[in-house]
């Protein structure tokens, strides 16, 4: 109402403006037009002001610029409004549609830079995120369990179902009937290999970029994601039963737990994750399926930045750890503590409210 | 109208913090299209000098036994160009859409970028979560579509390309061209082009003094009234001659000669608009020249 009722606001407040208005008033035959020649130089100021913000140079904006832009933003806005009321001149309508777009993107512009969206994810927002898909967790750590159990049962019931399980390239002596040795010679005697951090680093691009395709896929209502979970545990558990009918369980247990503590677990959160969003779909309860799914998707983002940098743990372990620390006993104590560590992290830490 | 507005279907509004409609025009498909493959081809580019430049100082290592001398430093090389691909794949649109322009390279090419879509600041969290969909969008697609014909995946594979084409081609299905990772981070996708202020034609001196009547300006309505506004923006001498000599026509002038075609439009373009202005302030609108 304001706006329409002094169409081109504020120009008494900016004197300096006068000289160009009456210049402009002597030439100009339309009232729309002279106002806008009054208001043009209020639009120019906020168009440099948002130049310099959007190339990130806010060291170049003086104070009086910072402090204006709000009022010149506002100026602008009610231009536009009463411009369309009053005004045909489509190319001064289309400047100041784009103008005001640019300015509002900026006043509202993101208001944490990366490092502080890092702190914060840091210092809570990550456990709180990992907190609040907690019932995802527990129907995907459920699946895991049932994976594992069903690879050994099946497994133990006809031993054809290993292929189905585990991927056995040539070579890879860990197939049914191989002997304790072959089996033990899996799991010890490589602290010597050479190249570990490079194995740990491939291990990482190829597991993040699993895990992310784990939760992209829990968009397909969450089934894809599971299944991904499922198969993976299927994995460990036909596994199990292979070393455990050599008598090798322990050693296997240490040699899956030292690296699979952190990475079973990034695994988990990012199935669960995947499940959150598909679960938040197929009920959104009584927000818009829209504002569900918004509203899933960027809780599970964040706890996908994090399952990437459980990945880069995981991969250190795995690649570098666990060849080092040769004997089962260091292994269970590593993977142990990062287990502990990882649970006290997501769901005791950051608990108590400011 | 043709080519300066943009089509009606794609123009929305938000509502913003403090309650004022802005509005917005999202962006076509076929820009986005564009700007994905723009920026494929420069993450391509990026990913070819790290490459080489990896290479390089492979070389000044160890020269070309570089396995024999220099293992643990290429080994080192190794870890950087697996974590550079990583960061390179996964990093590239998050970086670029969390600066202040929320667009990557090519799509402030192409002057689009990302904006939440219910109006309020667009968080980190929105752009992580819209990026984190492309391998379901883009590769996993690409993938399938490519092995189904081969037979290399079996019955199957027809069937998972056919449902990856789904997310592939989701943007299509949808008002707001949103795509799968738009959905579920609240994002969309709209135009954010900058425009010269361009200037006022009513205030341009004019030698000629030409007067119409009521009757003649009242043939017309916005729509011929922003086609002549084109035409007086392009300056083009054989455009304007040949629409001042239609207009005269119209309204039973002699058509002005070449050079006279500027200052009669001027004329015509400024009284037309002043009496379609004044229209409007009482709220009675002419669309165009059918309109009564």
């Amino acid at each position: 109402m304001n706006a329409k009722a002094s169409p081109w606001g504020l120009s008494a407040l900016f004197g300096r403006q006068a000289a160009v208005e009456a210049a402009a008033i002597d030439a100009a035959t339309l009232r729309s037009d002279r106002l806008r020649l009054a208001r043009e130089p209020d639009w120019r100021r906020l168009e440099a002001i948002v130049a310099r913000l959007e190339a990130g140079r806010l060291r170049a904006l003086s104070d009086a610029d910072l402090a204006d832009l709000p009022v010149l933003y506002r100026t602008a806005v009610s231009s536009l409004a009463s411009a369309r009321e009053t005004s045909l001149d489509a190319a001064t309508l289309a400047y100041l549609e784009a103008l005001v777009r640019r300015a509002w993107f900026q006043v509202y512009g993101p208001r944490t830079t990366l490092f502080g969206w890092l702190a914060r994810f840091f210092a809570g927002g990550w456990s709180a995120a990992v907190r609040a898909i907690a019932p995802d967790i527990a129907v995907g750590f459920a699946l895991m369990l049932a994976g594992a159990l069903a690879g050994w049962l099946l497994v133990a019931a006809d031993p054809a179902w290993y292929g189905a399980f585990v991927p056995t390239p040539p070579g890879d002596p860990r197939v049914p009937g191989a002997s304790r040795e072959a089996l033990a010679s899996v799991l010890f005697g490589h602290s010597g290999q050479s190249g570990l951090a490079a194995f740990a680093a491939g291990l990482f691009g190829h597991n993040a970029q699993i895990s992310i395709l784990a939760f992209a896929l829990g968009f397909a209502f969450g089934v894809p994601s599971l299944m991904l979970l499922v198969q993976n545990a299927g994995m460990v558990g036909a596994l199990a039963w292979l070393y455990h009918g050599r008598g090798l369980t322990v050693e296997l247990a240490g040699w899956l737990t030292i690296h699979g503590t952190t990475e079973l677990f990034a695994a988990l959160l990012a199935g669960s994750a995947g499940l959150h969003i598909g679960r938040s779909m197929a009920f959104p309860g009584d927000r818009s399926l829209l504002a569900a799914a918004g509203e899933a998707g960027r809780r599970a983002s964040v706890v996908m930045v994090g399952v990437v940098l459980m990945l880069v743990v995981a991969a250190c372990l795995e690649g570098l750890g666990r060849q080092l620390v040769d004997e089962t006993a260091g292994r269970f104590a590593i993977g142990g503590a990062m287990l502990a560590f990882w649970l006290w992290y997501f769901f005791a830490f950051g608990r108590v409210r400011r | 109208m043709k080519g300066r507005r943009p089509a009606d279907d794609r123009r929305r509004e938000i509502v913003t913090a403090e309650g004022l409609v802005l509005p917005l025009t999202l962006a076509s498909r076929g820009t986005r299209a564009g700007a994905l493959l723009l920026d494929l081809a420069l993450m391509f580019v990026v990913a070819l000098l790290v490459l080489a430049g990896l290479v390089k100082l492979a070389q000044g290592l160890g020269g070309r036994d570089v396995l024999a001398n220099a293992a643990p430093a290429l080994q080192f090389l190794f870890i950087l160009a697996t974590i550079a691909a990583f960061f390179l794949r996964n990093g590239w649109f998050l970086f670029w859409e969390l600066g202040p322009r929320g667009a990557t390279p090519a799509k402030r090419l192409l002057g689009i970028r990302v904006a939440a879509r219910e109006g309020g600041r667009l968080t980190p969290e929105m752009v992580i979560a819209r990026n984190l969909l492309r391998d379901i969008e883009l590769f996993l697609p690409i993938v399938f579509v490519a092995l189904a014909p081969t037979g290399a995946t079996g019955p199957m594979g027809w069937l998972a390309a056919g449902w990856f084409l789904l997310f592939a081609l989701f943007p299509l299905f949808n008002r707001d061209r949103l795509r799968a990772g738009d959905l579920i981070a609240g994002t969309w996708v709209v135009e954010a082009g900058r425009r010269p202020l361009a200037e006022a034609l009513s205030a341009r001196a004019t030698a000629h003094d030409y007067r119409f009547a009521d009757g003649e300006l009242a043939i017309y309505g916005e729509r011929e009234l922003l086609t002549l506004e084109r035409v007086l923006r392009d300056g083009r001498g054989d455009t304007m001659a040949e629409v001042a000599g239609a207009i005269a026509e119209k309204i039973g002038w002699t058509p002005p000669g070449r050079e006279a075609a500027r200052p009669f439009l001027e004329a015509y373009y400024r009284q037309l608009r002043a009496r379609l202005e004044a229209g409007m302030q009482l709220g009675r609108r002419k669309a165009d020249k059918h309109a009564a």
